[in-house]
């Protein structure tokens, strides 16, 4: 007999996602993921200046803050002709790698580890014994006895207050936690440490960009200025402050980060190394320029697409080609104009907004007509996954030995074979290992910088083509870049100087959307399939296949692109 | 779950907290809050005694950029006194609930803690099709009215729930609203900012906590002791806009000696913030001493209020003592044209201390201002 079961708010997350499964005999047979919330930012930012637009998009999303407005300044630069100055282009490296950092420990710590760790256990640990773990996986100081005794001690009285916030109501006890008291301890302690931590790397945005979340960016370059002999610029001291926030990130994701998802990871590998692969189909933007963004041969990340898990050969992407990317409505709430079997390539992006659901309050979402906010965009037809495992992947498939050498390394160090990089654990561990791969480039990125200035190049900025009287009557671009959660990409058109369309691809989109035309599970749905569920009532599992993605909910509906409808047409009860 | 609260500083010492760094909190608080010395007194006492506040925190139409400032308070012990002190019962992106476990969370405390909890709001809500937000099946209309029916007052974090923020631009697809204009008959404390800023978000709470009460308000609802001044009056290169020394493109001399930003769009002059006395991110930098122009991301219909890089058509000199409320409520753009000639006496001398110049040719030194 098939229980339906719905998930709905997944937190955790960005955003608002439904999961609806379906389980017999304690299996997922299937699923449904819908977003439950638009807000229609592009047809925001029709009519408005192009320069603005990073600001519009960066307000996507404030969870991976800065990749919207990055990729918008890069999207505007292509349309225009713009070539950022290398120093930008080291600077946009350095927030994006700080972004990547940050996010990725939040991710782990914040928003998964409650899958895997489980607190209420930790408080019947022995510090003891959790410090001789911590002091045999790592170097990290913040391992004596006495400092797991206090946090276990924070806790028994957080427990016993009653009152338990965040905590409440959690699946504590359920039989799908594996940890031994002592680890779950430990990680409870780099929970605290990793939410401490996270506020201090994002300060490299809030140097060059000048807040955080939410940092300022400017097409043709950055808005920061350098001048190592002025107060008022970036200096010696700005410099010193960046150098130093890379330098204990890489500290702490050598020596909390990477020893504590090893450590978990080797509990967890025999079962959940094998559930949760889903799709087949791995996609790359690829990012971080080392030879100007154009260029896509220099990115430290490499672009492509992997088929049927075959590592031996990776597909060229093209953004611009119609025939590539493409996007569906037949299972979301949208209307194409020539029918909801269309694809549309986003720069004939053209979505209509028409909820046809239930009225809240309901119970269930009907899921054999459109059931989700989400487009679902497909390249040549294929349902991808995208994110870190995928960025991974295309880089060992591309014989990138810094790919292959952590990668290599961290099978061996848990005695697993490749193909368990296909599955929910896979994709957490390769988050991880994607998370050192920044720290180094992130370092020498920064050595870049250093070096420019220090051969007397300052700029920051290229103001040829800031007045809009220089550019041509109609232009359109595209920008292509790895957000934390994935293939991300931006379409612009200009005309008149003005924005006439304006579409984003976004992770979440590939990862989230309902089905295809054809039927097709993208990623969330694909990877939930077989998945064992202990109890119903209280689906960890779900979560931890959900949470390996790193849902972004807001950025993966963002559309709304008003054509020759208005809304109040569209209202249906 | 048995309701026995503890108070602040018995959990802070529980959690092994010294004396001597609460006692450095409160201190920190009250100068954040802006009071006097003796107020500290009051904040300390408040915190010993009073239970864990029950706090309701609800996503609607946002981007979590709120959650994510929050959860960068700076000062030592905010993330551990703001995020374990009040009991935040009910927060998605935070929480290890999903699902009907999550809901029935906020429901135990509206049923337990009945006009004593705040509700806390990031994002707008949609009024086209309240369908444009749902979470487990119910929209965020039903889910808001129901949770304020009983709660003790409301938390407008950032722009979308105080104002509507980028999803009110126009032409507001979803009919997007802030809260204050859902809800009626509760106080509702407008945080503004996209987003605010953390150590404001940490204020805010801990002055309810400390003086039971809301903080004064001014007409659009933000609390004063944040943003009663505008950015232009406090920030730190106010002394080369009364120069007349503005950066006039992007990394140009100008930019890099960190001239006013006044002709490339900044919108201090009508922002109140306090972006340059608190600053972000512990006090590091703010936008324009990154070298970018305001854009006024905490004023109601900032989006609208472009192009961002085209700068106001005058700029009144209206004294620093000025606020929003005497000078009209929803200052915008606008309404700042023809307000009044550009009243700044420029001061001839300090533009030549600040650029280094000789003290010939005043004649033509006349500062081509606005």
């Amino acid at each position: 007999m098939a229980e339906r079961i719905v998930i709905d708010p997944i937190t955790r997350i960005e955003g608002h996602l439904r999961v609806e499964i379906e389980v017999n005999n304690g299996i997922i047979t299937d699923a449904y993921s819908s977003g439950t919330m638009v807000r229609g930012i592009e047809t925001i930012l029709k009519g408005r200046d192009p320069r603005d637009a990073w600001a519009f998009v960066g307000r996507v999303c404030g969870v991976c803050t800065s990749t919207h407005s990055l990729t918008s300044v890069r999207t505007v630069e292509n349309a225009l002709g713009i070539s950022a100055p290398p120093n930008a282009e080291l600077i946009r490296n350095l927030m994006a790698n700080a972004l990547y950092i940050q996010d990725h420990v939040v991710h782990f710590y914040v928003l998964h580890a409650l899958d895997w760790v489980d607190v209420v256990s930790a408080l019947k640990a022995d510090p003891k014994e959790a410090s001789t773990i911590a002091q045999s996986i790592s170097s990290w100081p913040k391992s004596s006895v006495g400092y797991f005794t206090d946090i276990q001690k924070k806790f028994k009285n957080f427990v016993e207050s009653g009152q338990l916030g965040i905590f409440a109501n959690g699946y504590w006890g359920h039989s799908a936690y594996k940890l031994p008291p002592a680890v779950n301890l430990i990680a409870v302690a780099h929970y605290l440490e990793a939410l401490e931590w996270q506020k201090e790397l994002v300060k490299v945005h809030t140097i060059f960009g000048g807040k955080n979340p939410h940092p300022n960016y400017v097409v043709g370059g950055v808005p920061c200025s350098i001048n190592i002999e002025e107060a008022n610029a970036v200096n010696a001291e700005r410099l010193a402050m960046v150098g130093k926030l890379f330098v204990d990130a890489k500290t702490f994701v050598d020596q909390v980060y990477i020893p504590d998802l090893l450590a978990i990871a080797s509990f967890y590998k025999s079962d959940w190394g094998a559930i949760g692969g889903g799709l087949t189909n791995y996609m790359s933007f690829g990012d971080f320029p080392t030879n100007g963004f154009n260029n896509p041969e220099s990115f430290k990340i490499p672009r492509g697409v992997i088929l049927n898990r075959d590592l031996s050969k990776i597909h060229e992407i093209k953004g611009d080609d119609p025939d590539q990317i493409k996007e569906f409505v037949n299972n979301s709430w949208y209307d194409y104009s020539k029918g909801d079997t269309t694809g549309l390539h986003p720069y004939d992006g053209e979505t209509k907004l028409n909820y046809s659901g239930p009225n809240p309050p309901y119970d269930h979402l009907d899921v054999s007509t459109k059931y989700s906010w989400v487009k679902t965009p497909r390249w040549k037809g294929h349902a991808m996954e995208v994110g870190p495992l995928s960025r991974m992947l295309v880089g060992y498939a591309a014989g990138r030995a810094e790919f292959k050498e952590v990668i290599e390394s961290t099978l061996k160090t848990l005695d697993v074979p490749v193909t368990a990089l296909f599955s929910t654990l896979g994709r957490t561990a390769a988050r991880g290992l994607e998370t050192k791969l920044t720290c180094d480039w992130a370092l020498e990125f920064f050595q870049q910088l250093l070096d420019n200035i220090k051969n007397g190049d300052t700029r920051t900025m290229n103001n040829d083509k800031w007045e809009p009287e220089s550019w041509p009557k109609t232009a359109r671009g595209f920008g292509m870049v790895e957000a934390p959660r994935g293939a991300l990409s931006h379409f612009i058109v200009i005309e008149d100087k003005k924005i006439a369309n304006y579409q984003l691809v976004v992770p979440t989109t590939w990862n989230a959307s309902p089905r295809d035309p054809e039927g097709k599970r993208s990623a969330y749905e694909e990877s939930l399939i077989g998945t064992p569920v202990a109890d119903p009532k209280i689906p960890i599992e779900v979560l931890r296949t959900i949470h390996s993605f790193d849902p972004c909910l807001a950025c993966a509906v963002h559309v709304y692109d008003e054509k020759g409808s208005h809304v109040h047409e569209l209202k249906t009860y | 779950m048995e309701n026995k609260k503890p108070s602040f500083y018995e959990e802070a010492k529980r959690d092994g907290i010294s004396r001597k760094d609460f006692l450095k909190f409160c201190a920190t608080m009250a100068a954040m809050l802006g009071l006097e010395s003796s107020g500290i007194g009051q904040i300390v006492k408040a915190l010993d005694t009073k239970p864990r506040l029950p706090v309701i925190w609800f996503h609607f139409q946002e981007c979590t950029c709120c959650s994510e400032s929050f959860i960068r308070a700076s000062h030592p012990i905010v993330a551990s006194i703001v995020l374990d002190k009040i009991s935040l019962d009910y927060q998605e992106t935070l929480m290890a609930a999903s699902g009907v476990q999550a809901e029935e969370a906020y429901k135990i405390v509206m049923e337990k803690f009945p006009g004593e909890y705040i509700v806390m709001v990031e994002g707008s809500i949609p009024t086209e099709n309240e369908a444009y937000c749902c979470i487990g099946g119910r929209s965020a209309k039903q889910i808001l009215e129901e949770a304020v029916a009983n709660c003790k007052a409301v938390v407008a974090w950032g722009n979308c729930a105080s104002a509507g923020c980028v999803q009110a631009a126009s032409p507001n697809p979803t009919g997007a609203k802030p809260v204050s204009k859902v809800i009626s008959g509760k106080p509702v404390i407008n945080v503004q900012g996209c987003p605010p800023i953390a150590d404001v978000m940490a204020g805010v709470v801990v002055h309810l906590l400390t003086f039971d009460r809301i903080p004064q308000l001014d007409a659009l609802g933000r609390p004063k002791a944040f943003y009663s001044r505008r950015v232009h009056d406090t920030c730190y290169r106010r002394a080369n806009f009364d120069a007349g020394l503005f950066v006039e493109s992007f990394d140009d001399e100008g930019a890099k000696r960190g001239y006013c930003l006044y002709k490339m769009g900044c919108k201090g002059p009508v922002t109140y913030n306090s972006c340059g006395i608190i600053k972000w991110n512990d006090g590091i930098s703010y936008p324009i001493q990154s070298g970018h122009p305001c854009i006024g991301c905490a004023e109601a219909g900032f989006w609208d209020n472009g192009p961002f890089y085209q700068h106001l058509p005058s700029v009144a000199g209206f004294g620093v003592e000025t606020t929003a409320d005497k000078i009209g409520l929803g200052l915008g753009i606008a309404t700042v044209v023809g307000v009044a000639a550009h009243a700044v006496v420029t001061n001839i001398r300090k533009h030549r201390e600040i650029t280094n110049e000789p003290e010939t040719n005043s004649e033509t030194e006349t500062p081509k201002v606005l």
